[in-house]
């Protein structure tokens, strides 16, 4: 059993998931019924993903594990999210650019994980990109809308990117499996994809007349070794609540 | 709104414009009785009325009403199942669960557009809503207390909802059957999903079968009085027969939907909380008991568990997006004097 690619493949899935589900509170939400169907199909896509990831990963592990006890049975600190996946929603304005920050980070990471030596996480990644490149142009396409729409949505969107900037360097800096599996060929040298990501936010964030955060800024980090926000332990009882209730069952 | 008015500088053309004419003095010769008389004899003889044919105030008001209410339904009823997304028990179900509601929201939007080829706008429809001047189906204004409510709403309430669009693909209105025709095509995979949660629970633990069984319980009479008032106390129930609105009276639906559920309930292995329901030979049908109407008229008048939360979360909804949707249209006003520019 390898140990670092399960982990690998975990934070993979624990990233897809946790913002599947922090989206899907949207649903019924919206700010205009075309805008809820959109965040509700990001959601829907980033739930089919993680449930690949998690398929896989109950195969390397083999035994009773399957995708449900994966995402319904694990604690807190076992789980490998970025930070940013966790926080809440907040307005339209930050999840727009939660959308957009993680969506062009996971873009990157899946076209390098194209040639992975690993059939099965190479596979997933080509099924995954159609979907994730037009996250990247819709969220993109709010991040300038709001931008450069009115006084208000322009100073929700720059406040957004005070708030969330600092949750964005995590992405880049490998956690131990990360290394281990980006050496074994299976993964990906994730810190290589922070130029590229840099300057794809810079190109839309001029378009939506936003100014570039500094580079130097503190950033958070702990979530893909397990240290999460106080977000993520409410995220998970209200997720795991029926599975954690009623042991053993199907449903 | 943009919209609309280019396409009529663009259509009405030299031709155009002298057909529109010939037509308007040929109506105005006409009189009101020549003119139902005429669109009755369309009626009858099933051709679909379309948004630029003549029809009575009273058929286009009729309509308005009853397809924004049908438009609301589906959006409010999004509230009571969105309830549970977060708390769906497996990942598959969560899947499930997301792309039904999220149909839901698709059917609104077909229905508010079918609204708006009566001359209504979204907006103006929505704020009827809002106003508490247009009404919604009453079953969204119960609780989901547990799991087993999002299976039983599927059943039932979905179950009851396809019979009367069902009846609704063929009303004589072009847009609302043909948008019926596309929301029917998903409803039957709504029940299905709705169905196949209570069978899992109800082979499952005897914990599962009791949360099973109880939302049945809760659900049944709700879903009976889906279908409205008794026939004779329907206001509108003969007028919209004759337009061929409505093929079915309330009851007959009612009856339809008994007959199909009964059945059913066979498979899952629960009972339905009547003591009165039993089959009948001679009619070839179920009897069943006496709705609450004292409860229903409660209800429907706002006094449901949750009439006050389900209006609120949806202007909250709205209130809240004003500022993205005004960002959204500032900005493709800019693009667009921008791209202006450009081209001068
Ligand atoms: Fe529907
Ligand atoms: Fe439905």
């Amino acid at each position: 059993m390898n140990q670092t690619l399960i982990n690998y493949v975990l934070h993979l899935a624990d990233n897809t998931l946790i913002l599947s589900q922090r989206n899907s509170e949207w649903c019924g939400h919206g700010p205009v019924l075309e805008q809820d169907i959109a965040i509700t199909n990001i959601s829907l896509d980033l739930i089919g993903q993680a449930r690949s990831l998690y398929q896989y990963a109950a195969t390397l592990q083999g035994g009773n594990v399957t995708e449900d006890t994966l995402a319904y049975l694990r604690d807190e600190r076992a789980f490998k999210n970025c930070l940013l996946t966790e926080l809440p929603n907040g307005d339209w304005g930050q999840t727009i650019l939660r959308q957009f920050f993680f969506s062009t980070y996971q873009h990157l990471l899946y076209e390098k994980l194209l040639n992975s030596k690993d059939e099965t996480l190479a596979a997933i990644a080509e099924k995954s990109l159609k979907e994730v490149t037009y996250h990247v142009r819709w969220s993109s396409e709010w991040v300038i809308r709001l931008g450069d729409g009115t006084e208000e949505s322009h100073q929700r969107i720059a406040k957004a990117l005070k708030e969330l900037w600092s949750y964005t360097g995590e992405f880049f800096i490998p956690a131990d499996y990360e290394t281990a599996t980006a050496n074994e060929g299976t993964g990906v040298e994730i810190a290589a994809l922070q130029q590229p990501w840099l300057n794809k936010i810079q190109d839309v964030l001029q378009e939506a007349t936003l100014p570039m955060p500094e580079a130097k800024t503190y950033m958070h980090t702990g979530g893909k070794t397990g240290i999460h926000t106080e977000n993520l332990g409410y995220i998970l009882a209200e997720m795991q609540h029926l599975q954690r209730s009623y042991p053993g069952v199907e449903w | 709104m943009k919209i609309q008015q280019n396409y009529k500088l663009t259509t009405v053309s030299a031709t155009a414009n002298n057909n529109y004419l010939w037509d308007k003095l040929k109506k105005r010769a006409m009189s009101v009785q020549e003119l139902e008389k005429i669109f009755q004899h369309k009626v009858d003889q099933e051709i679909k009325i379309e948004p630029k044919d003549w029809m009575p105030d009273a058929y286009r008001k009729t309509l308005v009403r009853q397809i924004s209410q049908h438009a609301h339904s589906e959006i409010v009823g999004m509230l009571p199942e969105g309830n549970w997304i977060s708390r769906a028990p497996s990942l598959k179900r969560k899947a499930i669960l997301l792309a039904k509601v999220q149909d839901e929201a698709g059917h609104g939007l077909y229905l508010y557009s079918a609204v708006e080829t009566l001359g209504t706008t979204r907006n103006q429809t929505i704020e009827d809503l809002h106003s508490g001047k247009a009404k919604y189906s009453s079953i969204f204004n119960y609780p989901t207390l547990t799991w087993a409510d999002i299976g039983a709403i599927g059943w039932l309430v979905d179950g009851a909802a396809i019979l009367n669009q069902v009846m609704l693909c063929r009303a004589s209105y072009g847009p609302y059957a043909r948008a019926m025709v596309r929301i029917c095509k998903e409803e039957s995979f709504h029940q299905r999903q709705g169905f196949e949660i209570l069978l899992v629970l109800s082979k499952g633990s005897p914990e599962q079968r009791a949360m099973c069984q109880d939302a049945i319980n809760r659900w049944w009479w709700p879903s009976l009085m889906m279908f409205g008032p008794k026939d004779g106390e329907s206001t509108h129930s003969d007028q919209s027969m004759t337009w061929k609105i409505k093929r079915k009276s309330n009851d007959e639906l009612r009856q339809q939907f008994v007959d199909m559920i009964v059945e059913q309930a066979k498979i899952l292995n629960v009972t339905l909380p009547d003591p009165a329901l039993k089959w009948n030979a001679e009619r070839g049908h179920y009897d069943f008991g006496e709705i609450d109407w004292v409860e229903f008229w409660n209800v429907v008048k706002g006094n449901g568990p949750c009439n006050k939360q389900r209006l609120e979360a949806r202007r909250k909804a709205w209130t809240e997006g004003a500022w993205v949707r005004d960002a959204a249209a500032a900005h493709a006003e800019k693009r667009k004097a921008r791209q202006q520019d450009k081209a001068a």
